[in-house]
């Protein structure tokens, strides 16, 4: 059981499981996170993601299930003895040592004559060179986020972990600190994983993104897909805003399904639905929704709505519309015109969107 | 010049405080040093007086002839006598102490680091038997020890049982002496210890195992140097008062070859005209102690820590 393990290749998951007592944190993953991309793990907070990660770093034991590095399986083998490291989410840099000896920690444990040199190639790759002599607590949380993904990187781990690493750090540096670790990722060509709970922090970094929720994976794939074409309610509402409203279907139009949602008739491509009979829950993306203030010609896929509250954003105009069916829906419009549309709360307008980026997921809310 | 305002002549340098200070702060260093009175006089009166009394006394010579009775000088004779009659009993206390705090030092840390990590929730009640000795007296403890460590004892009964006790007696040796001042003095070691474990972010001690290190390297390079305020707290709250004890040696030490604290005691007490040798005693364990602690606590002095 004891000593270092090389391994090389993909992160395999095999129906790994874990749960405290009674309650399953995890609940029979299946993942595979192919060498060298950036995947991100995303979730609300509970759904199983950091317990996922620490498995993966051997902090936690599965109940059951297999954690796998190509060949090599993994499971039951302790944090030292994996090539992985992490970047935990409150840094847990060593308060007594210098940032230099910081990073040189992994090195010198593995024996590595060259650590000092290592160390300072690290901290040369994070911009962190001039701090080499501080101790961590003389260090802004921004630095220290550095310093945290060096100690890491140092190592060149086959599978580096990364446990909301910005989650601390206001938004500027948050978004400085994305675009940075996107560039690192590319320049040393490891495989990332991003635990997240912020949406568009995962979208705007990862390859591929997978949606967990209570304890299981709801949907996986590239950040554009999930967003165009979500498969259940919880990430069609868990990554960015949709207007949804629960519907009936009642037939088939060609390529199209027609639902009947309070009253008003929708249609959704086939191959964009999950379901084909019964209950369906019917969507479209606030920015996919046109508002006029009249009822436009064409294929009469609109609705007529009152709006409810209008906020200017500058590069847009977002309202709030009530529906005939009780939801409120949310749109923009782009401030492209010269005479805008100016509506006041309770104008009526018409509300029309392309067929073709409507979704249909379950009903049911699991 | 920075400014162009009007310099102040109330702020001292002009350079450093080119404005000057608002009214305000003014009246709050006014309330700082109220605040600091009551602490300030209590210093005062029951330390500073004292201690120039202490030394007063240190330097007095007797009357000859009439025991008890001195007058102020500047006989540092006292002194001479205290290093030179005393020198063994110094010696003594700094041993003892010295070996006191060592074995409070290997019992307190595990149980700290139990209590801290892996007592879950019995914690508390581990929290509880540390302190709960404090609610008997001192003095009433150590004597239970003479019973303890008695001759009829079972301590004693097993140990020779097993051939293990050589002299075949533990009170009235060095080694009660030494164990009374470990078990007295164990909850001081016990509780910074505690403090500094529990402070210590379990993700830190995470970090060790995710860079390499196992178990005992974790500890020995981030567990116990993330501990180290609480170990010299703990140290130097055992050592400073055993090396000045006189409880443990009295009631559970031999009849010869005592510490310092029980020459004191005895000058003070027992000796008549003993005060000036006995203050000067006082002074010299209180620089010897100092002396040590400063150099202890350069040595492993963790500050930046803190």
């Amino acid at each position: 059981m004891a000593g270092f393990r090389e391994a090389r290749g993909d992160l395999q998951l095999e129906s790994v499981t874990k749960s405290f007592g009674d309650f399953v944190a995890v609940d029979g993953i299946d993942l595979v996170v192919p060498r060298g991309s950036f995947f991100a793990l995303l979730g609300p907070s509970g759904c199983g993601k950091t317990t996922t990660l620490r498995m993966v770093a051997g902090l936690e034991q599965p109940s059951a299930g297999r954690v796998k590095i190509g060949d090599t399986d993994l499971t039951g083998s302790r944090p030292y003895e994996r090539p992985v490291n992490t970047v935990f989410q409150s840094y847990a840099l060593f308060p007594h040592l210098t940032i230099r000896d910081n990073v040189a920690f992994g090195p010198k444990r593995r024996k590595d004559a060259d650590a000092a040199q290592r160390a300072s190639e690290a901290l040369e790759l994070v911009q962190m060179t001039q701090f080499a002599g501080r101790k961590p607590a003389q260090l802004s949380g921004g630095q220290q986020q550095r310093v945290a993904l060096a100690r890491a990187l140092v190592n060149h781990p086959e599978v580096l972990l990364l446990d909301e690493p910005l989650g601390a750090l206001d938004l500027k540096l948050r978004r400085e600190m994305q675009v940075e670790l996107k560039r690192i990722q590319t320049e040393v060509g490891l495989t990332f994983i991003h635990v997240t709970h912020d949406q568009e922090e995962a979208m705007t970094m990862a390859d591929t993104v997978a949606v967990m929720n209570r304890g299981r994976i709801e949907q996986l794939g590239p950040p554009a897909e999930l967003y165009d074409l979500p498969r259940t309610r919880f990430v069609a509402n868990f990554l960015g805003q949709a207007n949804t409203g629960v519907g009936t279907i009642e037939g088939i139009d060609g390529d199209h399904l027609v639902a009947d949602v309070l009253g008003t008739k929708v249609r959704i491509l086939q191959d964009r639905s999950q379901v084909h009979e019964g209950q369906v829950l019917f969507g479209v993306r606030p920015e996919k929704v046109t508002v006029s203030r009249k009822q436009p010609d064409g294929v009469g896929n609109d609705v007529k709505g009152v709006v409810r509250d209008v906020s200017f954003l500058g590069v847009a105009t977002s309202y709030l519309v009530d529906m005939p069916s009780g939801t409120t829906w949310s749109c923009y419009e782009q401030n492209l015109d010269v005479e805008p549309l100016d509506l006041r709360p309770g104008d009526e307008v018409w509300l029309t969107w392309n067929p073709g980026h409507a979704f249909g997921v379950p009903a049911d809310p699991a | 010049m920075s400014s162009l305002a009007p310099v102040s002549q109330v702020a001292g340098d002009p350079a450093v405080h080119p404005t000057p200070p608002a009214p305000e702060t003014q009246k709050r260093s006014w309330t700082a040093y109220l605040l600091l009175l009551p602490g300030v006089l209590w210093l005062g009166v029951f330390f500073i007086l004292p201690l120039v009394q202490l030394a007063s006394v240190s330097l007095q010579s007797r009357y000859p002839g009439f025991p008890g009775y001195y007058y102020r000088d500047l006989n540092f004779e006292n002194y001479v006598a205290a290093l030179t009659d005393y020198a063994p009993h110094f010696a003594r206390s700094f041993l003892y102490a010295g070996m006191a705090t060592l074995l409070a030092f290997v019992i307190a840390y595990p149980l700290a680091y139990a209590m801290a990590f892996k007592a879950g929730r019995w914690r508390n009640l581990m929290m509880i038997c540390v302190i709960a000795p404090f609610f008997t007296s001192f003095i009433l403890r150590t004597f239970a020890w003479s019973q303890i460590l008695a001759d009829e004892g079972w301590v004693v009964g097993v140990l020779s049982f097993f051939n293990l006790l050589p002299g075949g007696s533990i009170i009235n040796t060095p080694i009660a002496v030494v164990a009374g001042l470990t078990y007295n003095f164990l909850p001081f070691m016990v509780l910074p210890i505690y403090a500094s474990l529990e402070r210590a972010d379990p993700r830190v001690i995470e970090a060790g195992g995710d860079l390499y290190a196992n178990g005992f390297t974790t500890f020995r390079t981030v567990t116990l140097p993330m501990s180290m305020p609480g170990v010299l707290a703990g140290t130097l709250l055992t050592f400073i008062p055993a090396a000045g004890d006189f409880v443990n040696m009295e009631l559970l030490g031999p009849q010869r070859g005592k510490m310092v604290g029980n020459v004191i005691n005895d000058q003070f007490l027992a000796i008549p005209g003993g005060y000036p040798v006995a203050a000067a005693l006082s002074f010299t364990l209180m620089a010897a102690i100092l002396a040590m602690v400063f150099l202890y606590v350069r040595r492993f002095g963790t500050e930046e820590l803190v």
